[in-house]
């Protein structure tokens, strides 16, 4: 089965995943973000490059943040935006996933971003357009279950590339709940992608999903260990909404081996970054200290956000050479 | 009744170690004669089979024919057509309709229903634990009586060890078999993949194979205390496998099927989140494939299943994991069968490779469910299939008789099509 | 002015024709200021701003997310940043671009300038205007007319030293508006 995020020619259609991007398209999007950045300071916060071009947010699972940093993305490209909130449901209940589509598609759609609990389910809306010959129609998976959350992704990198430039020389860790987490999962398909020579993650056993040596990464369930010589160190939320059957006794007692404090930070590198997709729990994987310290970029995170969604919109919607 | 003459065939019949170009001869519903014609033998109608294989009729031990309780998902003459299709003569459905098989009545129905269409023989299995809730033992004798030729679980796990071990008692005491699905009823539950890599790239919760092992270790010790006789349904892992090998060498009277879908599949075949590969048990590695198509060879797997589970659009064009695991089978059995036959003669195994294959899904899956059927010797119903081994078809909806058009074959091309199915010797189907 | 049709330009000497056309078109003009569009207006901007001594009222524009053939060709690869260091709410400002030629890249010059506010005017300079308008523009300075056949283009380069030169090229692909 052909990758559905790539067209014939190799060039991007859909954003799905970050796994299965070539190294190019990645770089590509990255580029075109950084000459987005400065139309966050001008007076007129606008482009028209998606002037009468409707993005349908969709999400099936609650977000106000990312669903607010596409909103304001497209807008920045002066796309119309509207904002479709449908709570997580069987078939049974309403309709169906691909009958929402359809009739939004005859509402003459020209982007989804969508949100949705099931891993795959944006693959599924894509897999549908291209059946039902609507290529001009585009998806962005705002986040997929467990599997991808391309974008956060993308700027997570975006941001490493600002503070540390060359990749190929960093070690990276990511701590936290990997076992359920999408912005786990693609940040280590780009970290890899993009070369960087030692990605590990940090975590106790009942959090970390079985073979991850297999996806490139280094294990660790001592953090003091694992954050020693770090460069870039990645927190990750505590999901607690997605946590079902045993798997942590409390909060407390996580932050005790796992939460980000000044003396962990010190064991990594002086000029190591924290990074932390939002939103966090203070006192559970990070300490207020170390949050608002000179070493956290979790703000510049937001800014880049904007303009990492404006690249991937921009790109999708533009034409192809 | 008439009196066939099938001719210049090439007969299969592993049962009696028969393959070779023969004749067959049917009267009266069985088997007059194989080679020669009997004396005085006048023949009503006669095939010529040229270049077709004539083997008996397949026995499916498990198809899902969604009667009672499931007809808009599929109703009994879609299904009985599929199995014509697809050349199954006998056929074993599990409990798991709504209502649930727990009362004579029920089983009566369904086999009286299934009787007057004149097609495969259906034989249905009653449920071990009323409703399948796994609390209160069933009225196992008479829904023998009825017509049940085994007591099952379906795919629900029977959460209180003692119960289980109770209804094994209780069959045992009646010389019943009992079909279970090893299968813990915690571990891996909501899982929808096999937990490996693969899942984990896909972030798609994962059923362990430990959910497979501990649960046969589990049936295994209830076996030796018991002495009943257990077959386990739908084998998906290496290390189960190992376990029934080790138990069939301690003599435990245990027996066990795979699905179809498993001897050909892996979990990589779910590509991009496809729901058409969404199974239970899950498709595992690539390992698990290979020790099944080893226990196949060396008899550790007695047969070979289709699993038929018809699943409409509705509950299949859905996010993976919100979509119905199942896939239609009965129309497939026979084409991935071949398939199997065909790989290993590309590999350079013997001619028989074909005879082995068929054995799995004739008489080695009668032995397993104690029938009459799958074996052409005289005097036998005359339960037969002739097919073009040879012939190509691609797996589309129009294809497919089911009402059930979702399987993981779609857009496959297979060799192998049933050209006529004949039950008690009537011809029932004729393509 | 005659129409130049040479395969070579002395681009200093066009400039210094295009400096002393735009010092008299700004001769008690008030509040005028330079905007140049990259890559090679945004240098002649740059030199221009400087001999008038308006360097304090500079911008340069880098039209790619306004141009119209982004449904067919897509986002260019290489966006410059754009900078307007004064306020463009009543002011007149003169445009520099290298080359004129479909009026295009005026077109999105254009409403980039108006994103930022309300100019009182703006005029045109461009250091070589070849003729094949598609949009009603036309240059208010302009350094040579040159007379271009199809699949040439015009390229203007600046050298280490800041020395400017403007040469013919033979292209295959479409040139630049």
């Amino acid at each position: 089965m052909l990758n559905p995020q790539l067209n014939k020619n190799g060039e991007l259609q859909h954003l799905l995943s970050i796994e299965g991007l070539p190294k190019s398209i990645v770089n590509h999007i990255l580029d075109t973000a950084s000459s987005f950045v400065s139309i966050s300071d001008r007076e007129v916060k606008k482009v028209p490059l998606m002037r009468g071009k409707s993005v349908f947010n969709l999400f099936f699972e609650n977000s106000t943040r990312t669903r607010t940093t596409f909103e304001i993305a497209s807008k920045r490209l002066s796309a119309d935006v509207i904002n479709l909130n449908i709570q997580a449901s069987s078939a049974s209940k309403g309709e169906s996933l691909l009958d929402t589509i359809d009739n939004l598609s005859a509402m003459h759609a020209d982007m989804f971003v969508v949100r949705h609990a099931q891993s795959g389910a944006p693959y599924l809306i894509a897999k549908h357009l291209i059946d039902t010959k609507q290529s001009h129609v585009h998806v962005v998976n705002a986040g997929d279950g467990r599997h991808a959350h391309p974008t956060q992704g993308l700027l997570d990198m975006y941001t490493i590339r600002h503070y540390k430039k060359d990749f190929t020389n960093l070690t990276v860790a990511i701590v936290g709940d990997i076992l359920h987490s999408r912005v786990a999962r693609s940040d280590i398909h780009a970290l890899t992608t993009l070369g960087v020579p030692e990605v590990r993650a940090i975590a106790p056993h009942t959090l970390l999903p079985g073979a991850l040596e297999q996806m490139g990464v280094r294990v660790f369930t001592n953090m003091d260990e694992g954050l020693k010589g770090v460069d870039v160190i990645i927190m990750l939320r505590l999901q607690n909404e997605r946590m079902s059957g045993a798997l942590l006794p409390s909060a407390q007692e996580y932050f005790k081996s796992y939460g980000l404090t000044p003396e962990r930070l010190a064991l990594a590198k002086p000029d190591a970054i924290v990074m932390h997709p939002g939103p966090m729990n203070r006192g559970v994987e990070i300490d207020s200290a170390v949050a608002d310290g000179p070493q956290a970029v979790i703000l510049p995170q937001v800014t880049f956000g904007i303009a990492v969604r404006m690249a991937v919109m921009s790109i999708l919607a533009g034409g192809h050479a | 009744m008439k009196k066939i003459h099938i001719k210049n065939g090439r007969l299969v019949d592993p049962a009696n170690g028969i393959d070779a170009v023969q004749d067959l001869f049917i009267d009266g519903g069985l088997i007059a004669a194989v080679g020669i014609a009997p004396d005085g033998f006048v023949a009503e109608r006669t095939i010529d089979a040229s270049g077709l294989v004539v083997a008996p009729g397949l026995v499916d031990l498990s198809a899902r024919l969604r009667e009672p309780g499931y007809e808009f998902k599929a109703t009994l003459e879609s299904e009985m057509l599929a199995a014509m299709q697809g050349g199954v003569t006998s056929l074993v459905c599990p409990p798991d309709t709504d209502p649930v098989l727990d009362e004579p009545g029920l089983v009566e129905m369904l086999k009286h229903r299934a009787r007057n269409l004149h097609q495969a023989h259906v034989h249905p299995l009653g449920a071990l634990t009323v409703g399948l809730k796994g609390v209160a033992l069933t009225e196992m004798a008479e829904l023998t009586e009825a017509g049940c030729i085994g007591f099952s679980q379906a795919e629900v796990p029977v959460e209180d060890t003692n119960v289980l071990l109770r209804a094994l008692q209780y069959a045992n005491t009646f010389g019943y078999t009992v079909w279970l699905r090893p299968q813990d009823a915690h571990i891996g539950a909501g899982g929808i993949a096999h937990a490996g890599p693969l899942a984990s790239r896909l972030g798609l919760s994962g059923v362990p194979v430990m959910a497979e092992t501990i649960a046969l270790h589990t049936i295994f010790e209830l076996v030796r205390s018991t002495g009943a006789r257990v077959h386990l349904c739908r084998m998906s892992s290496a290390a189960g496998l190992e376990l029934v090998r080790a138990a069939k060498k301690e003599g435990l009277p245990v027996t066990c099927d795979v699905g179809v879908h498993h001897l050909h599949m892996t979990d990589a075949d779910i590509g991009f989140f496809d729901s058409n590969a969404r199974l239970t048990p899950p498709l595992r590695s690539q390992r698990d494939r290979d020790a099944i198509r080893a226990g196949l060879l060396d008899g550790t797997v007695d047969a070979v299943c289709s699993d038929h589970t018809p699943v409409d659009d509705d509950e299949k064009l859905l996010p993976f994991g919100e979509a119905s695991p199942g896939a239609t089978g009965l129309e497939l059995l026979l084409a991935l069968m071949v398939k199997w036959a065909d790989d290993q003669h590309a590999v350079g195994s013997d001619s028989s490779a074909l005879s082995r294959a068929l054995a799995k899904v004739t008489i080695d899956a009668a032995r397993v469910a104690g029938l009459p059927a799958g074996d052409l010797a005289v005097g036998n119903a005359a339960d037969v299939v002739l097919f073009d081994p040879a012939a190509r078809w691609l797996v589309n909806g129009a294809a497919l008789a089911s009402q059930g058009k979702h399987t993981p074959f779609l857009g496959y091309e297979l060799t192998g099509q049933v050209r006529a199915t004949i039950v008690a010797g009537r011809v029932a189907y004729e393509r | 002015m005659p129409i130049t049709t040479t395969t070579d330009f002395d681009a200093e000497a066009l400039y210094r024709t295009l400096l002393e056309q735009v010092r008299a078109g700004l001769a008690g003009v008030p509040d005028a200021a330079i905007v140049g569009i990259h890559s090679g207006g945004a240098w002649l901007a740059q030199r221009l701003a400087a001999d008038l001594d308006l360097t304090n009222r500079l911008g340069s524009i880098d039209v790619s997310f306004y141009r119209d053939d982004y449904a067919k060709k897509g986002l260019h690869p290489d966006v410059k940043p754009t900078h307007i260091g004064f306020n463009v709410d009543r002011a007149h400002i003169v445009l520099v671009d290298d080359v004129l030629y479909t009026g295009r890249t005026t077109r999105a010059a254009i409403n980039v300038l108006f994103d930022y506010g309300r100019p009182a005017r703006i005029m045109l300079a461009a250091l070589a205007d070849r003729a094949g308008r598609e949009l009603p523009v036309a240059a208010d300075f302009v350094g040579v007319h040159a007379e271009l056949k199809d699949g040439q283009s015009l390229s203007l380069q600046r050298g280490d030293d800041g020395q400017l030169s403007l040469t013919v090229e033979e292209e295959s692909e479409e040139p630049r508006a």
